[in-house]
């Protein structure tokens, strides 16, 4: 079944982390705003990345890692155009121009570089295809992605982080009355200003951000920055009901014993449906 | 005449009200009206804002209640006070809308500081091509493997009364925990 979604919903560290777990093989694929992505996996680990239409054939990944120089490149890229990866391979190895290792290492090395840029994304969709596998000439790896893993998460630190401090878009800010720091000292930007001119408690920080054309990211991170300035104070929105008095617990049983029964009850009416 | 009541919540769309409507030997009673937030009103036209009321009569002296409640993060209010008292609940989750399971885990863990009682995850729409698997879900609602995900379909008593019964093992299994 269907393991697709939106990078809004899930970061592509949560893909990796959700990969890893269920030792996936197949490729992820992400549709960017500009390009896209194909990330291939086999039993939950790296074996392969295409971003856009950037040349990742073995060539010029060396040449990238600078086991190859440009003439060297340019050589293979006219002299050996028919030539798989595999076979221009095991060519470099066999003529004692590089190791077998240095070849791995050049594609763990672009791959992981893939993978690492993919990790700016936010907006795009991804599915995850189970039979799509590298192209068959390509040379993949096995790379474990805990690590890539980690990397991810420190970037996204910053926005949990954020949303900690801002659990709820749907709170309203209000102009602190006696703000501890002087007003005119303070220096906004103009994302700040378009923000501060939105703010009134009959407004969700919600709303502002979409009035001002704010992703979560951004308003929480301006938020969060007036919040520590001592500006404005978080406050639930004007007209928001208040909580009712607390009902009262409906459940009168007395004992553990008649708990069971009282469930094992419950149990055998259900299963009479 | 004892009542006892099982909540059934999750997110915008999952799915509450008809699971309940499935079961309830009664119309449901629900509070529903027209969605204004446009995100919203693409997905249906009415949603829940207060809550959804369905009866199970077990016996002449007890009846079980399921309340559904309102998957705007709006009425969240309403929850703590529908938490009061009950005896589980169930978290009912879209399989097919992955951009919910994020709010589906802070509901989660929302009505778990509310009560600490005994709780399943139905895995909701299950029949559909695009629904998620239960594994892939597991994973990306971060769910502990103890934790009972169930496949469900909120039209289809079978699978509802499965989610139903699945609840009432773990809550007699808790009971049974709590006697050693």
């Amino acid at each position: 079944m269907a393991l697709r979604g939106n990078l809004r919903d899930f970061t592509v560290t949560q893909l990796l982390n959700l990969i890893n777990l269920a030792h996936k093989s197949g490729t992820l694929v992400i549709e960017g705003p500009n390009e896209a992505a194909k990330v291939s996996f086999r039993d939950g680990k790296l074996a392969y990345a295409q971003i856009g239409q950037e040349d990742n054939r073995l060539a010029s990944v060396l040449h990238r890692s600078n086991k190859l120089t440009t003439g060297q490149l340019r050589a293979i890229q006219t002299r050996a155009v028919q030539v798989s990866d595999k076979e221009l391979g095991l060519l470099l190895i066999n003529a004692g121009y590089m190791s077998q290792d240095d070849i791995l290492n050049s594609l763990q090395s672009y791959f992981t570089d893939v993978v690492r840029r993919l990790f700016t994304w936010v907006e795009g969709f991804f599915r995850f295809e189970n039979e799509m596998t590298p192209p068959d000439d390509r040379i993949t790896v096995r790379l474990d992605l805990e690590n890539l893993i980690i990397e991810g998460a420190r970037q996204l630190r910053e926005w949990e982080q954020l949303q900690d401090e801002i659990p709820s878009l749907d709170m309203a800010l209000k102009f602190i009355e006696r703000p501890g720091t002087s007003m005119q000292k303070m220096n906004l930007s103009v994302e700040e200003w378009r923000v501060v001119s939105y703010i009134n408690p009959r407004n969700t920080i919600q709303q502002i951000a979409s009035a001002a054309k704010m992703s979560d990211l951004e308003i929480r991170r301006i938020v969060y920055g007036l919040l520590q300035a001592g500006l404005v104070e978080v406050v639930r929105p004007e007209g928001a009901p208040q909580a009712a008095e607390r009902a009262r617990p409906q459940v009168t049983v007395q004992n553990r014993e008649e708990q069971k029964s009282l469930v094992n009850r419950l149990i055998t009416r259900i299963r009479s449906i | 005449m004892q009542t006892v009541k099982m909540v059934v919540t999750g997110p915008f769309s999952a799915g509450k009200t008809e699971f309940i409507r499935s079961v309830s030997e009664i119309d449901v009673v629900s509070t529903e009206r027209k969605v204004s937030a446009d995100g919203e009103r693409a997905v249906k036209n009415a949603t829940t804002v207060a809550m959804d009321f369905g009866r199970i009569t077990v016996d002449e002296d007890l009846v079980l209640y399921l309340f559904g409640t309102p998957g705007q993060k709006r009425f969240d209010f309403m929850w703590e006070i529908l938490s009061e008292g009950m005896l589980g609940f169930i978290v009912m989750v879209d399989s097919t809308r992955p951009e919910t399971f994020r709010e589906a885990r802070s509901i989660l863990e929302t009505f778990r500081a509310y009560a600490p009682t005994p709780y399943v995850v139905a895995a909701n729409k299950q029949d559909m091509s695009d629904a998620w698997d239960i594994e892939d879900m597991r994973h990306a609602l971060r769910l502990d493997g103890k934790v009972k995900l169930l496949p469900c379909v909120a039209s289809d008593k079978t699978t509802v009364k499965n989610v139903l019964l699945e609840l009432l093992y773990s809550i007699l299994a808790e009971m049974d925990g709590g006697d050693k």
